[in-house]
């Protein structure tokens, strides 16, 4: 599994990968009411807005970690927003995408670089 | 994204990415009130809000904060806002009233004796400059004031009124807020006196052994005291109360999301000093004795342009509005009449979800043409039209105790 400075972290499977944000990165947003998913078979590039999720507090937005296609969203979330902060790591996924240049995950961070940023 | 956390300093333009995570660092010069240790003790996420280093958030988290002070009982700690005692300089507290009269419009000097009502300063144009309770302790007045206005009000007060009255700021007192319908039964435990009080009564009673300043008022639309407790008994008084069941901690998201969903202003979003009170719909707390035609009619500041329109009516009003969708409208959206205009109508200046609604939550200005309820309009949210209904005030009824 690899992590973004963006607090998402990226698990591979089969030929895509599956985004979510992490523990940290939920508990620090509080309670989420609301989460607008992009369109499957939307491109996108790094750093686009991919995801909206809206807390008690506020409005953030999940960014694209690399480039390539989303190919699948989980609408179980639109029905659900807090099982992003029951289960942010597993079944609060947001989508998954099929990256341009595969590689690209070697630049991310791995779970200690995260954990050494998170502090 | 995480940096604005309070959703009253909410950035009014989005691009809050996850980078934002960890800006939220804490700064030296915030100032404590006496409950600040026991906030850190209990796990409370801090925040700092007017100056001062406040729990936004308890373990329990916002929702449930809110939805155990609906059911239960919440205590706030408020002690960030002004306390201010005037007293007239020839000892009677009538004097005191008509004196203060000069800068609210409100009918203080017909408030009765442990009486408290909701007033505002007001500016030469009509705008608000903050919004206060004003209570009626026998031989002084006593007003609470907001925490970021505290010292302008204060300069205020003294600007007109120090040739009539001494202007005392209380700054060895905490104030403590428990509000929700277990309040009555929680704080009835520590005093006799409290049970008896309707809404907008104020009290002295001993609370272990301190003597306290008590109003049955708040800002949730619960039941509910505050609770003005001398600085070295706050910690024991605030622990005593923590420890009865029905009672929680209760941070200032939930405050916020509490306030909301009762229609009540916060002061810097829904009114200020370009906000008249005609706009704002708060003619209520105007009083007869203060309007066209009242026994002490006008005399406030701002009394021209405040009565002018008291007459011919404001171009546009203050009204709840409730998204249609689930995504929350928040400060700073702007509105239109419809799916295609260009031309703004208004802006939404609190938004949030209601736990209690259980749905997101919104007030706003909208011109009086489109402030009948049912009328929809529709809000720019990241660029897209979305429709939102105006909606009857307050979201949740209120629950006080007449």
């Amino acid at each position: 599994m690899k992590f973004t400075e963006e607090h998402e972290w990226l698990r591979p499977e089969g030929d895509v990968v599956v985004v979510g944000i992490t523990e940290h990165a939920a508990e620090a947003l509080g309670e989420i009411v609301f989460v607008e998913l992009p369109e499957a078979d939307t491109e996108v590039s790094k750093d686009d807005d991919a995801v909206v999720i809206e807390s008690v507090k506020a409005a953030s937005d999940i960014l694209a970690p690399l480039d390539g296609t989303i190919v699948e969203v989980n609408e179980a979330l639109v029905e659900n927003p807090g099982l992003i902060n029951e289960d942010p790591m597993e079944g609060a996924w947001f989508f998954k995408m099929k990256l341009n240049d595969p590689s690209e995950m070697d630049g991310l961070l791995d779970e200690n670089a995260y954990k050494a940023l998170i502090g | 994204m995480i940096s604005g956390t309070m959703t009253e300093e909410a950035p009014k333009h989005r691009k809050r990415a996850m980078a934002d995570l960890n800006i939220g660092c804490p700064m030296a010069d915030l100032k404590q009130t006496p409950l600040h240790a026991m906030h850190t003790d209990l796990g409370a996420k801090m925040v700092p809000f007017a100056g001062y280093d406040m729990p936004v958030q308890y373990p329990m988290g916002v929702m449930k904060e809110h939805i155990h002070t609906r059911e239960h009982a919440g205590l706030f700690d408020v002690s960030h806002m002004g306390q201010v005692i005037i007293r007239a300089k020839s000892g009677d507290v009538r004097d005191a009233a008509l004196e203060l009269e000069r800068l609210v419009p409100m009918n203080i000097a017909d408030l009765g004796e442990n009486r408290q009502r909701y007033a505002f300063f007001t500016n030469d144009k009509g705008g608000i400059l903050d919004d206060l309770m004003v209570a009626n302790r026998g031989d002084h007045l006593f007003l609470v004031v907001n925490a970021a206005c505290k010292e302008d009000d204060i300069l205020h007060l003294r600007a007109h009124l120090l040739d009539s009255c001494d202007i005392e700021v209380i700054t060895d007192r905490a104030l403590i807020a428990l509000q929700g319908p277990a309040s009555e039964a929680a704080l009835s435990r520590l005093s006799d006196d409290v049970a008896a009080m309707c809404f907008m009564d104020v009290a002295t009673t001993q609370i272990m052994g301190a003597e306290c300043w008590v109003s049955r008022s708040g800002y949730t639309g619960e039941d509910g005291y505050e609770i003005s407790v001398p600085n070295d008994k706050a910690v024991e008084v605030a622990a005593a109360l923590l420890a009865m069941e029905e009672v929680a901690p209760i941070g200032l998201g939930a405050r916020d999301s509490l306030r909301l969903e009762a229609g009540l202003c916060l002061y810097g979003n829904d009114i200020d000093t370009t906000t008249t009170p005609v706009e704002a719909d708060l003619k209520w707390a105007i009083q007869k004795a203060r309007r066209a035609g009242g026994d002490r009619e006008g005399g406030f500041i701002g009394a021209d342009a405040i009565l002018a329109q008291f007459e011919k009516g404001a171009d546009h009003k203050r009204v709840g509005i409730k998204p249609e969708g689930r995504a929350p409208m928040r400060q700073g959206t702007v509105l239109f009449a419809d799916e295609t205009s260009a031309n703004p109508i208004g802006e939404i200046t609190s938004g949030g979800f209601g736990p209690s609604f259980e749905g997101p939550v919104s007030m706003g200005y909208v011109p009086v043409e489109f402030s009948n309820i049912g009328t929809q309009v529709f809000a720019d949210v990241r660029g897209k039209r979305m429709p939102a209904t105006v909606h009857d005030l307050p979201f949740i009824p209120a629950n006080f105790k007449r």
